[in-house]
């Protein structure tokens, strides 16, 4: 890994080249180890101090010790991002489907390139947009019927919102905001599935959908799970359109479509940042700790999906 | 371009096999047939009558369209984006690119083995020969499949040698064994004809022997057409050959002769052919 270990004669450009190349890399590790290092330090404050001294923002809860100030916050981020990937997986397979199996050249460049353009808007627009159309209409004609009809569910039961800043809206933004890199490397593995694997479906009489289903998506299986756990890191760091959309308050639930819903790590951050001081900025800091342990799991559990990928 | 000789041999194959076949003759006839890419015209007015339950070799230098040929044959040409045929393809009389003519339907009776070995990677050995079978939806019994497996892989020769690991992936064979896996794989839905490109190019001469005797063996249930650039090939399994050719980068391949397999190289009615299969050139 250091540099010094074998220093090669070669041309100029080479050893140029890989001393760029190598401080590259080790750029990237610099960076992940001093914001470790400054998240642990920070943190450590709210890890050591009296628990009874812990707690953010005057009324809810001052002094209820990190462990019961961060669980409601880590559930509620872990949950949103859950409920997105649930709404975003699905269709993304189905973009990617469609783009690489069914659609002409034209038609497929188009929409791979609409969709890449989803990714290139910034996360305030998702929660301004959020909070201004999504929220009233879904709050309007959707949220009421699930509220009536699938009310028997814990996650459509309790009050529904009126103003549709709930659990669901935020998880339907977040569901839109991870959708073009999930579609986007499912795309990618479905162009790779060999062509000598479908046409050997397709020559035994397969229809296109069954071809499909006997051969791009078992190929494509892990590759799509890895791309998942990409969007769930990426709906668990979200922060801009959350914090926008969601009407947070101090619990654990379920439920979908109230008015009281947990809210998230990064986006508790962002609202509770400003008006901290002291150990409060520790606790905050603490939190963003967990988060970033949480991601890193995220992430590792993805990268062994991908690594773990057998193909020929 | 075909020159149609009725000798006594063939005759008597025609004779044994029409005995054999009460319902239908699976023969193949071609008429008029183009071949494109695009706007490309690849291959020109083939006219072809393929004998039932005989093996037909297509031979010819690289780029001729024999390949292209044989995948019109089985509606595998049109998979490619705006590839298209004109003219006429019989399958029992039946026009296979007639109106309302489903190429799906068209591919389960008319089997293909590819160049490179092909078995589904992530499914076992029994899975890979059932794979057709459980395309028409069928609900196959448990001792039915178990049946049909047995069937299909003794058909290919490869029953002895997998007996006892049916349950692995089909891709942790050898790559002669794979390719017998893909035949048992094609045979297992009793097509009517099986096609197959260059079969044996990626198999070593032992494997190749296997899965040539095994074309012999199959012969007289099915028919079959096969690509090959190994001339002795041709001449070791084929009934009958036909040689294509091509006149220049650019242009369509086109059908030179057609005749039985011991004409073709003793004593060719066209140059060409004699150049060619002397190793003049090609």
């Amino acid at each position: 890994m250091t540099p010094s270990t074998t220093a090669p004669r070669g041309p100029l450009g080479d050893r140029v080249f890989r001393r760029l190349s190598v401080s590259a890399g080790v750029t990237v590790l610099v960076a992940l180890a001093a914001v470790a290092v400054f998240l642990v330090f920070r943190a450590l404050p709210a890890f050591t101090s009296a628990q009874n001294e812990i707690g953010v923002g005057g009324d809810n809860g001052e002094g209820e010790g990190f462990l019961s100030y961060v669980l409601p916050l880590l559930f509620g981020t872990v949950w949103a991002a859950l409920i997105a990937l649930l709404i975003a997986m699905p269709v993304a397979v189905g973009v990617a489907l469609f783009i690489t199996q069914y659609a002409s050249k034209r038609i497929a460049s188009a929409l791979g390139y609409g969709i890449d353009l989803l990714a290139a808007i910034p996360s305030v627009v998702y929660g301004l947009w959020g909070i201004f159309v999504l929220a009233p209409v879904l709050a309007r004609n959707v949220y009421p019927w699930l509220g009536d009809n699938l009310g028997f569910l814990p996650f459509f039961s309790g009050t529904t919102s009126t103003s549709g800043r709930t659990m669901m809206t935020a998880a339907v933004v977040l569901a839109i905001m991870i959708l073009p890199i999930i579609s986007a490397i499912s795309r990618e593995v479905f162009t790779q599935t060999p062509a000598l694997h479908k046409e050997a479906a397709l020559a035994l009489g397969a229809t296109r959908w069954e071809m499909i289903r006997m051969t791009v998506l078992p190929y494509g299986r892990s590759g799509v799970i890895a791309a998942s756990m990409l969007g769930l890191g990426r709906a668990l760091g979200e922060t801009m359109a959350v914090a926008l959309i969601l009407s947070p308050a101090d619990v654990i639930s379920l439920k979908l479509l109230t008015n009281q819903n947990p809210n998230t790590i990064a986006a508790n951050i962002a609202l509770q940042f400003p008006e901290s001081t002291g150990l409060e900025v520790n606790t905050l800091i603490a939190t963003g700790l967990v988060l970033f342990a949480a991601t890193f799991v995220v992430n590792a559990m993805a990268r062994r999906v991908a690594g773990g990928e057998v193909n020929d | 371009m075909m020159s149609e000789t009725a000798q006594g041999t063939e005759e008597n194959v025609m004779t044994i096999d029409d005995a054999k076949a009460p319902t239908g003759d699976h023969g193949i006839t071609a008429r008029d047939l183009d071949i494109y890419y695009g706007d490309f015209l690849a291959v020109r007015k083939v006219n072809m009558a393929i004998e039932p339950r005989s093996i037909t070799a297509l031979i010819g230098p690289s780029g001729c369209g024999k390949s292209t040929f044989l995948r019109s044959l089985n509606r595998m040409h049109e998979v490619i984006p705006r590839a298209r045929v004109d003219g006429t393809v019989l399958l029992d009389g039946e026009d296979i690119y007639g109106p309302g003519v489903d190429p799906v339907v068209i591919r389960r009776k008319i089997g293909m083995v590819f160049q490179r070995p092909n078995p589904f990677p992530t499914m076992s050995i029994a899975e890979n020969v059932l794979a057709g079978m459980r395309l028409n939806a069928k609900r196959l019994s448990r001792s039915a499949a178990d049946d049909i497996v047995e069937k299909s892989l003794r058909g290919a020769n490869l029953w002895d040698e997998v007996k006892n690991r049916l349950d692995q992936p089909g891709s942790g064979l050898s790559g002669g064994q794979q390719q017998r896996l893909c035949i048992a794989r094609a045979i297992a839905v009793e097509p009517e004809v099986l096609l197959m490109d260059e079969p044996c190019s990626a198999l070593d001469p032992i494997s190749t022997m296997a899965v040539e005797s095994l074309m012999l063996e199959l012969k007289s249930d099915y028919t079959i057409v096969i690509v090959t650039h190994n001339m002795q090939q041709a001449a070791r399994v084929s009934d009958r050959t036909a040689f294509f050719n091509i006149d220049g980068t650019g242009q369509p391949g086109y059908v030179v002769e057609m005749d039985a397999t011991e004409k073709i190289f003793s004593n060719p009615s066209q140059q060409a052919t004699s150049d060619y299969v002397t190793g003049r050139f090609g």
